[in-house]
């Protein structure tokens, strides 16, 4: 049986007492999105600058309110894309979803998704500190807690590649 | 103290003997859905063992048996709410359909472009969103009662509200913050100004005892599974020359008295708003969970919650202070046993998770009334309720269990 200590792990914590690049950035040339869980209310605003130059991200912030598990997710996957290239950024949230995805196919004891696919997926992808968010898997109904932050990070650059476009 | 002996009430249901996590389930989420006796669930399986068929209709002894089983089932809910005729009881699916099937019936026969209905900003979705479906199809008004801030309906707005109303359609008790509503004086004021009264009583009718002729409303839906019975069955009730003037809901076989290939009659009230074959041994369930919650006597389940929901608050002040905010009155006689509240800083579910650890179950979100969430600034609330198998221990392990989570979460 998973224990609370598994889902709430320090480092989740500390995000969750301190989160990181809390803020607004200037829109433009930040790109503003927010992302919201209709279920349980949880609300993520991130806004996202991104250098056309160099393809990379300059500078993040994020806001919103939440469950501890969101809230850190937000501070962690601000700090892990913060001055990061956008290719390394997408691989980032496949890696991250794939972690999730991985453990709710197991959960349904399909024996399905511990395939190469994605074994190749998170290959050479440093997750560091997002490991810790792992223990969310055993917690079905706190997956979607865990992924809003990237879902909405993926519309983010989604929208700044439309805007570039 | 209550009059009512909770260690042997207990003994009545099964699941409260489970573990969970290796701890005693401390279930505290009856507001939601009330865990099922013995009574009930052994009424339910001697009827799908000895006495099932389909009803009316059948002429053989089974089929006769589910028949008076499943009509003797409506003339105890009808009793149990003071309903002066037992074909004043429609069985629904819940309340929730209870109350879509008098937007659908009534409201869309009799409501135009330009009536208004009156709502509060307290309600269930399921007293919302049917209405806004008519108004976005009608052009119907809806208006909304406030609050005030001790969580009460804020009245003093009624007389404008009612002016050109048609409906007032309002619950005798807020799932969220507990609050009762005095229902009579408020159908008077509607039916002065010829409106219409719907009352959702779904968590009224399973805590207080209930007199649909003393609230003088027109409409009353309820659930059998707050109530201690089996889901997919639910009341609705109303008068008879109301139900007999209404259009049929749902069309199909049983709510029909003849069908030609130009067009069909009606069968007579409550029957005309049963189309189908009905959920047979859930009525009769909702039966057995009527005869075992009024052996209790509703005037002892109602002194239980009150003194229990008392020692909760107590509790929870001294225990947690200005940490914890309660939404909802502190006056024990105007409100019931499902208690809100937020720790600063800490999230509901986050809350509940923790809670979990120890099998304390509480709920934890908007509730099903985002609007009234929306009203008090938060995302989500946790919350506890009681019913008849509640007891100290339970607030106890409750209180305990919160500690647990201020303390993780500190910060
Ligand atoms: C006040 C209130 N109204 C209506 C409902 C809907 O009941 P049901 O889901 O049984 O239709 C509920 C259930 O949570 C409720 O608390």
């Amino acid at each position: 049986m998973a224990g609370i200590e598994d889902l709430y792990r320090e480092i989740i914590l500390d995000h969750y007492r301190s989160p990181r690049n809390r803020g607004e950035l200037p829109v433009p040339p930040a790109h503003k999105v927010e992302g919201f869980n209709p279920l349980c209310g949880d609300e993520v605003v991130l806004y996202l600058d991104v250098d056309p130059a160099s393809d990379t991200v300059r500078d993040v912030k994020i806001a919103g309110q939440g469950c501890s598990i969101s809230q850190a997710s937000t501070s962690m996957m601000s700090a892990a894309v913060k001055g990061r290239p956008l290719a390394e950024v997408r691989k980032l949230i496949r890696a991250f979803k794939a972690l999730m995805s991985i453990h709710e196919s197991k959960l349904e004891g399909d024996g399905e998704g511990d395939g190469s696919d994605l074994a190749a997926e998170l290959a050479g992808v440093r997750l560091g500190d997002l490991e810790a968010l792992q223990g969310v898997v055993k917690f079905p109904v706190r997956i979607k807690c865990a992924t809003l932050a990237w879902n909405t990070l993926q519309q983010a650059l989604d929208e700044t590649a439309q805007a570039q476009a | 103290m209550s009059a009512l002996d909770v260690a042997t009430v207990k003994r009545d249901f099964p699941i409260l003997e489970r573990k969970v996590n290796g701890k005693r389930l401390v279930y505290l989420d009856s507001a939601s859905s009330a865990q099922k006796p013995l009574a009930v669930l052994d009424a339910m399986d001697d009827s799908y063992r000895r006495h099932y068929a389909n009803i009316h209709r059948g002429v053989y002894t089974i089929a006769e048996e589910a028949t008076a089983a499943f009509e003797a089932a409506r003339r105890k809910v009808a009793r149990f709410v003071n309903a002066p005729h037992a074909e004043e009881i429609v069985f629904t699916r819940n309340a929730t359909e209870s109350i879509n099937l008098v937007a659908y019936s009534w409201a869309r026969a009799n409501l135009r472009a330009g009536d208004a209905i009156v709502l509060s900003h307290m309600e269930h979705h399921a007293n919302v969103v049917p209405w806004q479906m008519l108004a976005a199809e009608r052009g119907v008004e809806l208006r909304w009662v406030p609050l005030t801030s001790d969580f009460r309906l804020d009245l003093s707005d009624l007389e404008a509200l009612l002016d050109g109303a048609r409906l007032l359609a309002i619950s005798a008790m807020s799932n969220v913050l507990g609050t009762l509503n005095d229902i009579r004086p408020l159908a008077d004021a509607a039916h002065a100004h010829g409106a219409l009264v719907l009352v959702d009583a779904c968590q009224y009718v399973p805590h207080v005892a209930t007199d649909v002729q003393q609230w003088d409303a027109d409409f009353i839906a309820f659930s059998s599974h707050k109530l201690c019975g089996p889901t997919g069955i639910g009341a609705l009730w109303s008068r008879l020359e109301l139900l007999e003037a209404m259009p049929p809901f749902l069309g199909g076989g049983e709510m029909i008295r003849d069908v030609r290939l130009d067009g069909f009659t009606t069968n007579d009230v409550p029957w005309k708003f049963e189309a189908g074959t009905p959920a047979i041994v859930e009525a009769v369930g909702f039966g057995a969970a009527v005869d075992y919650i009024s052996a209790f006597g509703m005037d002892a389940v109602r002194a239980h919650e009150v003194s229990l929901t008392g020692y909760a608050l107590e509790a929870l002040r001294d225990r947690f202070g200005e940490s914890l905010t309660i939404y909802g009155p502190t006056d024990l006689d105007r409100r019931g046993g499902a208690v809100s509240f937020l720790f600063d800083g800490i999230h509901a579910h986050d809350v509940s998770q923790v809670l979990d650890e120890d099998a304390v179950c509480v709920r934890a979100g908007h509730h099903c009334a985002k609007p009234l969430m929306r009203q008090l600034g938060v995302p989500a609330t946790t919350r506890a309720s009681f019913y008849v198998y509640n007891d100290e221990a339970d607030v106890d392990a409750l209180i305990e269990a919160l500690a647990k989570a201020q303390k993780f979460f500190a910060v």
